[in-house]
């Protein structure tokens, strides 16, 4: 099955595959997201398979008693405790993923105190409760992610609404809408975050839902303005004259205009996205304690200055992160660019 | 020596693998003191050989694969900035098509015009100021040396497109190249600035080398013409002998190519199909902080019209009359005060989901091929959405056929219809976008300038286009143009606009053969008697 390209998309991936810089920051970011969205399966503290007397057992999906392994508590079986470990072993064997640790494991037989350096064992080192620094990277880049591009989308359809709305009718909605837009781009955010994180308990979603109140704002003006010229466009008339309805006008002919401006700014508020969750995990507003967050373990980076693998972790993996979002959205830019022309 | 020889110049434009062959081996010479005009369609290679002689191309994309530009036996291609800046606006001076982009909006006409003095010629002040007002009084701006401060926006077009011309002769070049430079005036304006271009070319004695389209002002202004298409030099010759004995068929073609013909005759005992009265479109002028409306701009004041099945009314005027406005309003496409009728329904009155209906039997063509069909859409896409609206239920294969009998009808290859847009050219837009108007069946078709974009020799098969399909279906047509040739060739009737009001209106052939007002004789002297002055008694040899 092949999809048929409009020309213009064809020109615009050809365009974008000739930033290689960006082209490839594009395959590391889809690898690095691919592989962090599988996290469970990389490092955890329950093995991948378990095979005991015959049988098989898949700790990541389902939770077992330790008397399924001929254990005496009835709680979950805790895999990394040696005494499970050999009973398992003596009946059976077990896959592990690569790193043995989730995100709160607790290494409870650190040679030296917490934060503990890179070793062996811990790859990266500990922080300053014994957790491992790796699996939390890993995940905590996946729950950045994830955060960044579920506010970006939300956020972007709210903008393109209201934007879309304003540009093409004018008048009243668009004065109203506006106005509103100048009044609530003035409220302090980060101040009101921390304000309302005091009041309820943050979490992933009322998180979301805070942030979201102020992130549809980035793209209203841009889509505005193009529904504004694409409002006295003549194809826009045309369409008019054939008694075409408002929605399909706004949908099937002034939207595309608009997304190719939505899009090309898309990146870059995703960027934003994870560096405001960043930094409120920093200060301690943001996600539940315990979370695996960027922004946590950067404040324990600056807490735990003689743990320079701390802040050098988070510092690298931020950097990478962003900088990958930041070159690929430079190609996204110059892939719409109409005026671009190929250096040839 | 020629003062100017171009010697089998090429230029391709290289966009990553594809090269573009704009100009193919043309050879030109200009002698002191001569008019040449180079003539060809959009796409002709015209406006690439004139730059190319003052090496203004986008150079790392253009190259030039052969040729040599000799400017008083100076090299030219491949000539170091330095030597080039010393000719450029200095010995060689260009004006271009549009006088609203080619003006730094940021800046007093004083200074851009001094600009050219303070750099060649190093000018003081006090001299370059004198010099400047001597220009304005050249160029025929006497009105303008009491306002040196003003700005291009408060320029009209024709004064912005002098002050060009002024910038151009500051230092009194030896060559003028002029690129379309009334392409985007009225008319009348038209007129006076090649009468202007002429008589400086005269008192100061320079080249000129005229870049256009338009045949009939060729016919007037220029010594020698060469004639381009696709990058090449199909002939060049002398004007009397080019207009006289043309040798090449594509010359022919062109010379051939004006819109001629007359309306067809139609049913006068017919009830109008389309009636408007006392029609009037007024924009609000709010000011203050309340947004009060102080003034009204009337862009149509008070029109009456009346179309009859198979007739066509043209509506005549400069840009700013309204004309288009007045189309839009009839369509109810913007808000109007003033009765409108459509085959006796009010809708002037109706709300607009009740005209809805009406759509189909109503349509409009647009000036622009390149702006009135979407970019993203095939063309079956195009032609099919008003069909999406009125006629829900046929199926795919229904409307498939109808659009493939459209497009055959409208002289399009249906096998072209899952193509983009982009890739035809702008008479074949033209023509899609009449069949995205004629699948409806319509039986009233508003015409906004609908060949004003597009060649001569297009004109000509469009007008001929709409006056088959007009004929075949009974279709009342209201010809919206300012090219008074069109009109003649396809209108019953006609309105003159000006600032919103009739100036005059009535019988087609009495208004040509016998305007009354004096407006409607400015105009139709302005756009047809070029060629009349031409014709036999060649000023410019």
């Amino acid at each position: 099955m092949t999809i048929k390209l409009s020309p213009i998309a064809e020109r615009r991936i050809l365009q974008f595959k000739r930033n290689r810089r960006g082209y490839w920051s594009m395959w590391i970011f889809v690898g690095l997201f691919l592989f962090s969205l599988f996290a469970e399966m990389i490092a955890n503290d329950k093995p991948i398979v378990v095979q005991y007397q015959g049988s098989f057992y898949f700790p990541i999906v389902q939770s077992y008693p330790e008397t399924a392994f001929g254990g005496e508590f009835e709680t979950q079986a805790d895999y990394r405790d040696p005494v499970v470990k050999k009973l398992i072993e003596d009946k059976g064997w077990m896959l592990w993923p690569p790193v043995h640790y989730s995100y709160q494991t607790i290494n409870y037989n650190l040679d030296v105190p917490a934060p503990a350096p890179p070793s062996s064992e811990n790859l990266l080192g500990t922080d300053d409760q014994g957790r491992d620094v790796l699996a939390r990277l890993i995940y905590g880049f996946r729950i950045s992610i994830l955060f960044g591009l579920t506010l970006t989308v939300l956020g972007s359809i709210g903008g393109v609404a209201v934007g879309a709305a304003g540009g093409y009718f004018g008048g009243m909605v668009d004065l109203l809408s506006q106005r509103f837009i100048e009044i609530w781009s003035g409220m302090p955010v980060f101040f009101l975050l921390i304000i309302m994180s005091s009041v309820i308990t943050p979490g992933f979603f009322t998180l979301l839902l805070l942030m979201l109140l102020f992130s549809w704002m980035h793209l209203v003006d841009v889509v505005r303005a193009e529904f504004l010229k694409a409002r006295n466009l003549d194809y826009i008339r045309a369409a008019k004259a054939l008694g075409v309805s408002t929605p399909v006008i706004m949908f099937k002919h002034a939207l595309p205009n608009a997304m190719v401006a939505t899009l090309s700014m898309m990146p870059f508020v995703l960027t934003g996205s994870i560096t405001t969750l960043t930094g409120l995990d920093f200060l301690g507003f943001g996600l539940p304690p315990g979370s695996p967050s960027l922004g946590e373990l950067l404040s324990q980076g600056k807490n735990n200055l003689q743990a320079p693998w701390l802040g050098i972790a988070a510092f690298l993996s931020l950097a990478v992160m962003l900088s990958l979002l930041t070159f690929i959205g430079e190609a996204v830019r110059d892939a719409f660019d109409p005026r671009k022309i190929f250096k040839g | 020596m020629a003062l100017l020889e171009i010697k089998n110049l090429s230029v391709d434009f290289r966009n990553g693998q594809q090269i573009t062959h704009a100009v193919k081996g043309v050879s030109l010479e200009i002698e002191k003191g001569e008019i040449l005009a180079v003539v060809g369609e959009s796409g002709s290679g015209k406006s690439v050989t004139a730059l190319s002689v003052l090496q203004l191309l986008p150079y790392p994309i253009a190259v030039h694969p052969s040729g040599s530009i000799k400017f008083r036996g100076e090299e030219l291609v491949g000539a170091p900035d330095v030597t080039l800046r010393g000719i450029r606006g200095n010995k060689v001076a260009m004006i271009f098509q549009e006088p609203m982009t080619s003006l730094n909006p940021l800046h007093t006409i004083e200074k851009q015009i001094a600009e050219v003095l303070f750099i060649h010629k190093r000018m003081a002040p006090a001299a370059a100021r004198t010099r400047v007002i001597e220009l304005l009084n050249l160029v025929g701006l006497e009105k303008l040396t009491q306002r040196l401060n003003a700005y291009p926006h408060e320029l009209s077009g024709g004064q912005r497109q002098r002050v060009m011309i002024a910038m151009a002769l500051a230092n009194e070049p030896d060559l003028l190249i002029a690129d379309e430079p009334t392409t985007a005036v009225d008319v009348t304006v038209q007129a006076q600035l090649l009468k202007l271009l002429k008589d400086l070319q005269k008192k100061t004695g320079m080249a000129v080398m005229l870049i256009t389209h338009d045949l009939s002002i060729v016919r007037k202004m220029a010594d020698r013409v060469a004639v381009m298409y696709q990058g090449e030099l199909v002939e060049y010759e002398k004007t009397e002998k080019l207009f006289t004995t043309p040798a090449h068929a594509y010359t022919q073609m062109l010379l051939a190519a004006q819109p001629s013909g007359t309306p067809q005759p139609f049913d006068k005992k017919l009830p109008a199909i389309f009636h408007a009265e006392q029609l009037k479109v007024h924009f609000p002028i709010k000011a203050g902080i309340f947004h009060r409306t102080v003034d009204y701009v009337k862009a149509v004041d008070g029109i009456d019209i009346d179309i009859r099945p198979g007739q066509t009314v043209g509506v005549v005027g400069e840009s700013g009359s309204g004309k288009t406005t007045l189309g839009l309003a009839l369509l109810r496409l913007i808000q109007s005060q003033g009765v409108i009728r459509f085959d006796g329904k009010p809708l002037d009155t109706m709300a607009a989901n009740d005209i809805r209906p009406f759509r189909k039997d109503m349509q409009i063509v647009f000036q622009d091929p390149y702006g009135s069909l979407s970019p993203r859409l095939s063309v079956v896409q195009i032609i099919e959405e008003g069909l999406l609206v009125h006629y829900t239920g046929l199926s795919a294969a229904e409307r498939e056929k109808m659009v493939i009998d459209v497009m055959k009808e409208v002289g399009l290859d249906p096998a072209t219809r899952n193509r983009y847009p982009h890739e035809f050219s702008g008479g074949q837009r033209q023509r899609i976008a009449i069949a995205r108007a004629m699948v409806l069946n319509p039986k009233f078709v508003i015409l906004d300038e609908p060949t004003s974009a597009l060649d001569m020799s297009v004109q000509a098969q469009i007008i001929d286009l709409l006056r088959n399909l007009q004929q075949k279906h009974n279709l009342a047509y209201m010809f919206i143009s300012h090219d008074l040739r069109v009109i003649r060739a396809i209108s019953h009737q006609v309105i003159v606009m000006k600032n919103g009001k009739v100036v005059e209106s009535g019988d087609a052939k009495q208004i040509f053969d016998n305007p009354r007002e004096a407006y409607t004789k400015t105009l139709i002297a302005a756009a047809l008697n070029i060629e009349v002055a031409g014709n036999g008694n060649n000023h410019a040899a």
